[in-house]
């Protein structure tokens, strides 16, 4: 981390660097294996591993089986409420999208920074990530409203029983507001995890040099406290990071139920 | 900012490996492992309700059962009580007619011992009317040497008796 000159680089964290594979191209564009494309195995691993569990299919599940039945059941759960009986069939999707960042996030702040030469990354904390996923929900979106609904999908836009000279003013406000729905999917989940990622490391920055530090008393005044910080602020990021993932999974199903029932 | 400043570099790489990664999450595990969890825990509810219902008409039988057998029950006690009375009825007729037809006999014998008592009595009377008149003949042939007749005697003592 930057350590050379007693500086510890907040950002250093979210480089891609590749791994090998430098010159692998398709259609010009290099498709290195990077530290990213790394985590993101990593996370389907674990994904793959921990649905394993699941799959043991008894009729009085185990604690694992269990906890896999809790999650299937909370993203169909919140399907069935938020979009009825027709949200049944995007409970695959819905289900890999929240899994994917739920594991991308919690694996990324995995300590496993202890070992030397090892970094976590958070895959979830990358833009480019996070805008592919929102942009996709959103396809899926419009292509869903689009198939089901044809032009009239554009009836999203007149809110009910408004009056109809409010109508120019209301139709804009709502088109902005739809048309924004993939940015604020991927602006949320990429600051969110950027933002505690470069808090954590900051917090962690002041341990470090409190403890390198010349004068004696700044040891236990400032990186004390800090530690004591970063305990808190870690707790806090496992609770963001299954936030977020909940978030981006609640509002691809609340878009879902506007494109299959309107409003 | 690591992410933007690398985004034109990074971005083919990004989107093969997440199409890759995510893809795979998508095609194994939602299509492939959520549905058979989710059927192995439909299968499951519907186990759980059908058990209950089981359960429930299992319950049922026991209660509509139990109060048959209660109503049998009571049945069958009523009956035994009516069997009873019925019974104790017939033997209080039955001691009746018996004390009725031990009283009819002894009406008769006391009846006939009380004809056989007059009869006595009336054999008697005439027995002591004889005795009286051959007595009364006796001493009056003794005392006055006449000789009075039987029917004279007999008459003139039922006289005296009747007299008292």
């Amino acid at each position: 981390m930057a350590a050379e000159s007693g500086k510890i680089d907040p950002m250093h964290q979210f480089q891609v660097e590749p791994l090998f594979g430098q010159d692998w191209t398709v259609a010009g564009h290099s498709i290195a294996f990077t530290n990213s494309s790394l985590w993101m195995l990593i996370t389907l691993v674990a994904v793959w591993l921990f649905m394993l569990g699941g799959m043991k299919r008894e009729l009085v599940p185990g604690r694992w089986q269990a906890a896999v039945e809790g999650v299937t059941g909370f993203i169909s759960n919140m399907m069935e409420t938020n979009v009825g009986p027709a949200g049944r069939k995007f409970v695959p999707y819905v289900f890999s999208l929240f899994m994917f960042i739920l594991f991308a996030n919690m694996l990324g702040l995995l300590p496993v920074g202890i070992i030397p030469g090892v970094h976590p990354f958070t895959v979830t904390s990358h833009l480019t990530i996070t805008a592919v996923l929102a942009i996709v929900s959103f396809g899926i979106v419009l292509a869903v409203g689009f198939a089901k609904h044809g032009l009239h999908f554009f009836s999203l836009f007149v809110p009910h029983g408004a009056p109809w000279w409010m109508l120019p003013i209301l139709i804009p406000v709502e088109f902005v507001s739809f048309m924004v729905r993939p940015f604020s999917l991927a602006l949320r989940l990429f600051v969110a995890m950027t933002a505690g990622h470069i808090l954590l490391k900051v917090l962690a920055g002041f341990v470090i040099n409190g403890l390198n530090a010349e004068a004696f008393w700044v040891a236990p005044v400032v990186s004390l406290p800090s530690l004591i910080l970063m305990i808190g602020i870690s707790a806090l990021e496992l609770l963001v990071a299954a936030i977020q993932a909940y978030v981006f999974a609640l509002l691809t199903s609340l878009y879902l139920n506007d494109a299959i029932n309107l409003h | 900012m690591p992410q933007i400043a690398q985004i034109s570099e990074i971005f083919a790489s990004q989107l093969f490996w997440l199409t890759i990664s995510f893809g795979l999450i998508f095609f194994v595990v939602g299509l492939g492992m959520v549905p058979k969890i989710q059927g192995t825990v439909d299968a499951r509810d519907a186990r759980i309700a059908a058990d209950l219902a089981t359960a429930a008409s299992a319950r049922e039988t026991a209660d509509r059962l139990e109060a048959e057998h209660r109503a049998a029950l009571d049945k069958s006690r009523s009956e035994a009580a009516a069997v009873a009375a019925e019974a104790k009825a017939a033997a209080a007729q039955a001691t009746e007619t018996r004390v009725k037809a031990a009283d009819a006999a002894a009406g008769t014998r006391i009846e006939d011992a009380m004809r056989r008592i007059a009869e006595a009595r009336l054999s008697a009377e005439a027995e002591v009317e004889a005795v009286a008149a051959d007595a009364a003949a006796a001493m009056v042939a003794r005392v006055a040497g006449l000789t009075v007749d039987e029917d004279a005697a007999r008459a003139a003592v039922k006289q005296e008796l009747v007299r008292g």
